[in-house]
């Protein structure tokens, strides 16, 4: 038992509270005193509300003393704004939902919720998932805990830099883009991106209807993994998750010590121009360590990888352009006042939306509309064909991908907010797991010789979780870079 | 009206008749307080999604297979991206790439003339809410948003108000019958959107269309399509130009006029519902569920000609709703007497509905009995007024013909002793009368006939009775 | 990484593109953005270099199918839960400002 409560990971508080050794309310209390002390120079939440929590973490307390047994009650977990809680502002990072209380649960909040979490707190976001900064949010830039003149990350940055910083033990995040494991990475936490249609969207306030996945940040692969298992399976309310049955992977995660049998592929597309030395040199070292496991490299080709990100921002603009339509000031959120309606939308959206989420809608519309759709969209989804195609013919010499998270450790606060490509360009080894559907795990690896965090890419083919989580789980038996903290 | 030629294309929207919405469990049809039949989904809240109803997939299938669609085995759901408060997500879900039915046809009949009218597909789609315009804003009650539709498009077929009036009555004729909706057009579960061109005689090509938006009565179409290809023809007479434009139909004024002109143009960016995987029948089901239709009307029609030998009047009468001519199958098999069946239906029945206001379900008098009753009168147990007086005690009633002639004493009077006395006192009673028939005025029995029948408190049997005066006068 | 963009590449009429999606712009954020979409664009259009021929396009994610639902209905929200978020309401319902044309 460690000194400081906000020091237990997910199953660490599990074990304890079930051994009775701490109470729900207890650990509650150590990470808002914690938030309320560190917030200030973070910014990583957008809203916690004492009483709030510490009602949830009594009535587990009490269920507890009462003889349930839920491997899961009363621990606690930080939500990323974006997600539906019933009775919670649900913000998505935006001015345009300011003052909006979620009137329902998200399916993967009722999955918590029925496993007896406490929702401890909101965590930041880039305005509607849309960077990888948080330097978009509404709310205010999230800052890295290993460097606060440098950002967490994004979009889910905010769920990054809470459980770095140990206000939470893990916390529920979504990555349509790269958005949990680009953040994990920076942020020197373990971040999962399941399978698209493996867990529920519904509830989970949309960015690019087709690439968004809910997916855990925790401290390490074994909690990421527990969290997962509450979370994924069929979701009637969510016509795209599948019915195939997850499975309790987590035992298997947790024994995980070596990789012996199995083929790890290493695409060269993955080693070019733009990716730094120092976090090359990283990714290379954690791939030796792979190697060393047991696992035999081998080498692969994604020879469509370059088109990834053009292809990604022409899919996601178009989809969030109808997606975002919904805010108008008419049934929630922000209304500009006006006598009339035309005026009221334009002024609403005008005001409600910030500079990315325009430039996003804006180049959706376009890329969608007459004349231009099937020179942009229809074109991209072609190119997306292309592209599953790769990961396709890789996975059939290799049981999964390595490889670098990001192309850099974070970089500074407002260093590449001014030049939206050059931010793009970031999402590079990401965002073809999301068009690919796949699923992909992000590692720490090491740090840079600034004392940056650096993510290894761990990613499996479609429904293959179990495989990568226990890829990632041995890497972490054998490594101990995730249980570095920030001197914060 | 010679000089040109309209053509005319319709898109009816139907709202199908389901429990619940197109893409969430929110009951549908209320009628409740505004807004009571909502939840996140039909709303459009942040992170809501939208699943398919099954039944309402089921019912335009159906449609479909009643006009000889061909069945889309895969078919995908597009959005429709424009802003109207009434759209909670601001785009509606709908079908653009790949509808559920393609192609078809409906067979219309106008002044006795039968044509073909082509329907281009079906697709499936969602309501929007419910507008109440106030004088500077507007109340929107979400509780219709959602509701089933399924949107049936025409080629442009028709060529006169009348013939689009007679594909809609057949359509919703079919429509009914199946029991995919109720296509009650004050509900508004009908709306259609009016294409119309006119081209001059002798032409091909097809002249500049106007549309006419959110038209929902027969009525109101009929006259706006008279008023619309008059004011099509009427400018190219005069050597105008036709704009391709959308216009509505003022009722009060009995004009079309053109919708002033939206801040932008339409561009509705359809793309794929990544939201709804696609929808994938295969052959067994979409056979099922043709198994599940009904007879329609006009095979029904042509049936009751050949097998009941009834008019086509007759059939055309009892085949138009669904319920009635199971009434009057059921009555016929069991009775025998086609024709009389159908009499009594056609005439007594609906009558006696028609008064109250009733459906045929609400009938006390079951077919079986109706069958009775008509025997009593074949047997001459009672006569014709008797009859309709035991109907009447039977429709508001119910019961059994039988008792109810015992009990009233209805029976006729069949007795020639009787008659005979009835028919002497007659003809003693009103001996001009008698005279004029011995003169040869034929029609002067019926008099006597009658006064028989009076006197007998409509309990004689007519024709005995005419036989017996004809003995006497000409004896 | 560094990308080389066409010259020729679309330039979008950043004010009418604004107006479908509902949004007015201030005169000097139309000048940035039309700068920023320029270069998106460009940057976007280096997919056009790709043979995508007889390539069918993704339009299904999920590759599931026929996720459907039986006609049961289900509670939804209780009307004062469907308003409370409401900017304007009255007599029960969403209210906005009616349409100047």
């Amino acid at each position: 038992m460690s000194a400081d409560l906000f020091d237990l990971g997910f199953l660490e508080a599990a074990d304890a509270l079930a051994k009775k050794a701490v109470s729900s309310e207890e650990l509650t209390s150590a990470l808002l005193d914690r938030s309320e002390k560190l917030e200030p120079a973070l910014n990583s939440l957008t809203w916690f509300s004492r009483e709030a929590a510490r009602a949830e973490a009594r009535a587990a307390d009490a269920a507890r003393a009462a003889g349930d047994k839920r491997p899961f009650l009363g621990v606690p977990i930080a939500i990323k704004d974006l997600l539906n809680v019933k009775g919670q502002p649900c913000t998505a990072g935006s001015n345009i939902l300011k003052g909006y209380v979620a009137p329902y649960d998200a399916t993967v909040i009722a999955r918590l919720r029925a496993a007896g979490c406490v929702f401890v707190s909101r965590t930041n976001t880039d305005e509607f998932a849309m960077g990888g900064s948080t330097e978009t949010s509404a709310y205010g830039t999230t800052r890295n805990p290993w460097d606060v003149s440098r950002v967490p990350g994004g979009s889910s940055g905010g769920s990054a830099a809470a459980v770095a910083a140990r206000l939470a033990p893990a916390a529920l995040a979504s990555d349509t883009g790269g958005s949990i494991r680009q953040p994990a990475a920076f942020c020197g936490v373990t971040g999962f991106k399941p399978t698209y249609g493996r867990v529920s969207r519904y509830g989970c306030t949309a960015f690019a209807s087709s690439l968004d996945q809910v997916g855990p940040i925790a401290r390490s692969v074994e909690d990421a993994a527990a969290v997962y298992q509450v979370i994924a399976g069929l979701d009637p309310h969510d016509s795209t998750t599948s019915p195939r049955p997850v499975g309790d992977g987590l035992p298997e995660v947790r024994a995980a010590k070596d990789l012996k049998g199995l083929k790890l592929g290493l695409p060269k597309e993955y080693f070019v121009e733009g990716l730094d030395p120092e976090v090359e040199k990283l990714t290379r070292a954690a791939v030796e360590q792979c190697r060393a496991l047991g696992a035999e490299i081998v080498d692969v080709d994604l020879p469509h990888s370059q088109y990834g990100i053009a292809c990604y921002y022409i899919l996601a603009p178009a989809e969030a352009s109808a997606n975002l339509a919904r805010y108008d000031g008419v049934r929630y959120g922000f209304r500009a006042e006006s006598e009339d309606l035309l005026e009221m939308y334009e002024k609403t959206r005008a005001q409600g939306f910030g500079a990315e989420v325009k430039r996003r809608v804006i180049l959706g519309t376009y890329v969608l509309s007459s004349g231009f759709h099937d020179a942009y969209y229809l074109r991209a989804q072609k190119v997306r064909t292309l592209i599953r195609g790769d990961f396709e013919k890789a996975f059939a010499r290799c049981d999964a991908i390595l490889g670098p998270v990001t192309p850099t450790a974070a970089f500074r606060v407002g260093e590449k907010s001014a030049d939206p490509v050059q931010m793009y360009l970031g999402d590079i080894f990401t965002v073809n797991v999301n068009l690919a559907g796949i699923c992909g795990l992000s590692v720490p690896c090491g740090f840079t010789p600034n004392g940056l965090p650096a993510g290894l890419h761990v990613v499996g083919p479609a429904f293959e979780e179990a495989r990568i989580l226990k890829i990632g789980a041995a890497y972490q038996h054998a490594t101990d870079w995730h249980r570095k903290h920030p001197k914060i | 009206m010679n000089d040109f030629i309209p053509s005319i294309g319709l898109e009816v929207h139907v709202q199908l008749k389901t429990r619940t919405k197109m893409f969430c469990a929110c009951p549908a049809h209320t009628e409740g307080e505004p807004n009571t039949a909502v939840c996140p989904v039909c709303l459009g809240l942040p992170g809501a999604l939208p699943v398919m109803n099954r039944e309402a997939i089921r019912k335009t299938v159906k449609v479909g297979l009643m006009i000889g669609s061909r069945i889309s085995l895969r078919s995908t759901f597009d959005r429709k991206n424009y802003f109207y408060p009434d759209m909670a997500k601001n785009y509606q879900i709908t079908q653009q790439a790949a509808p559920l039915c393609i192609g078809g046809a409906v067979e219309i009949e106008v002044e006795g003339k039968k044509k073909t009218i082509r329907v281009n597909h079906i697709h499936q789609e969602e309501d929007v809410a419910k507008s109440t315009h106030m004088e500077n804003s507007t109340e929107i009650d979400f509780s219709r948003a959602g509701t089933p539709l399924m949107e049936l498009v025409t080629e442009p077929d028709m060529s006169s108000p009348d013939e689009a009036i007679a594909f809609l009555t057949a359509l919703k004729e079919m429509l009914i019958y199946a029991g995919i909706s109720d296509c009650n057009l004050e509900m508004g579960h009908v709306r259609c959107d009016v294409n119309s061109s006119v081209r001059p005689a002798g032409t091909d090509k097809l002249g500049v269309k106007s549309e006419l938006k959110n038209m929902n009565t027969f009525k109101g179409i009929h006259r706006a399509l008279e008023y619309e290809l008059d004011r099509q023809m009427e400018t190219l007479r005069k050597n105008g130009s036709l704009a391709q434009e959308t216009r509505r139909w003022d009722d009060i004024a009995g004009i079309t006029l053109p919708m002033r002109s939206k801040e932008y143009a339409h561009d509705y960016r359809y793309f794929p519902e990544p939201d709804l995987p696609p929808v994938v029948l295969d052959t067994a089901t979409v056979e099922a569920w043709r198994a599940e239709l009904p007879e329609l009307p006009a095979a029904k029609r042509a049936r009751f000609v050949a097998e009941y030998g009834l008019p086509e009047y007759d059939a055309g009468v009892l085949t138009a709703d669904k319920a009635i001519s199971e009434y009057f199958e059921a009555g016929a098999k069991k009775s025998g007497n086609f024709k009389a069946v159908s009499n009594w239906v056609m005439g007594e029945l609906l009558r006696a509905l028609g008064e109250k206001g009733q459906g045929i379900a609400d009938a006390k008098i079951s077919p079986e009995a109706l069958a009775e009753l008509i025997a009593l009168v074949d047997a001459k147990t009672i006569n014709m007024p008797a009859a309709k007086e035991v109907f009447q005690t039977l429709f508001e009633n119910g019961g059994n013909p039988m008792a109810i002639v015992k009990e009233k004493g209805l029976a006729q009077v069949s007795d020639a002793g009787a008659i005979d006395g009835f028919a002497g006192q007659a003809i003693a009673a009103n001996p001009k009368v008698a005279d004029e028939f011995r003169a040869g005025k034929e029609a002067a029995l019926m008099f006597l006939v009658g006064q028989v029948m009076k006197l007998s408190r409509g309990k004689a049997n007519p024709q005995l009775a005419a036989e017996a005066l004809r003995q006497k006068l000409q004896a | 990484m560094a990308m080389k963009f066409s010259e020729n590449a679309d330039r979008m009429d950043v004010r009418y593109v604004a107006g479908l999606a509902r949004m007015a712009l201030s005169d000097k954020e139309e000048t940035q953005l039309q700068g920023q979409l320029d270069d998106i664009l460009a940057f976007v259009g280096e997919l056009k270099k790709l043979d995508v021929s007889g390539v069918a396009p993704t339009d299904d994610a999920s590759g599931t199918l026929n996720a459907w639902r039986e006609d049961e209905p289900a509670t939804g929200l209780a009307r004062e839960a469907a308003l409370a978020n409401a900017p304007l309401a009255r007599h029960g319902q969403f209210v906005v400002p009616k349409v100047i044309e």
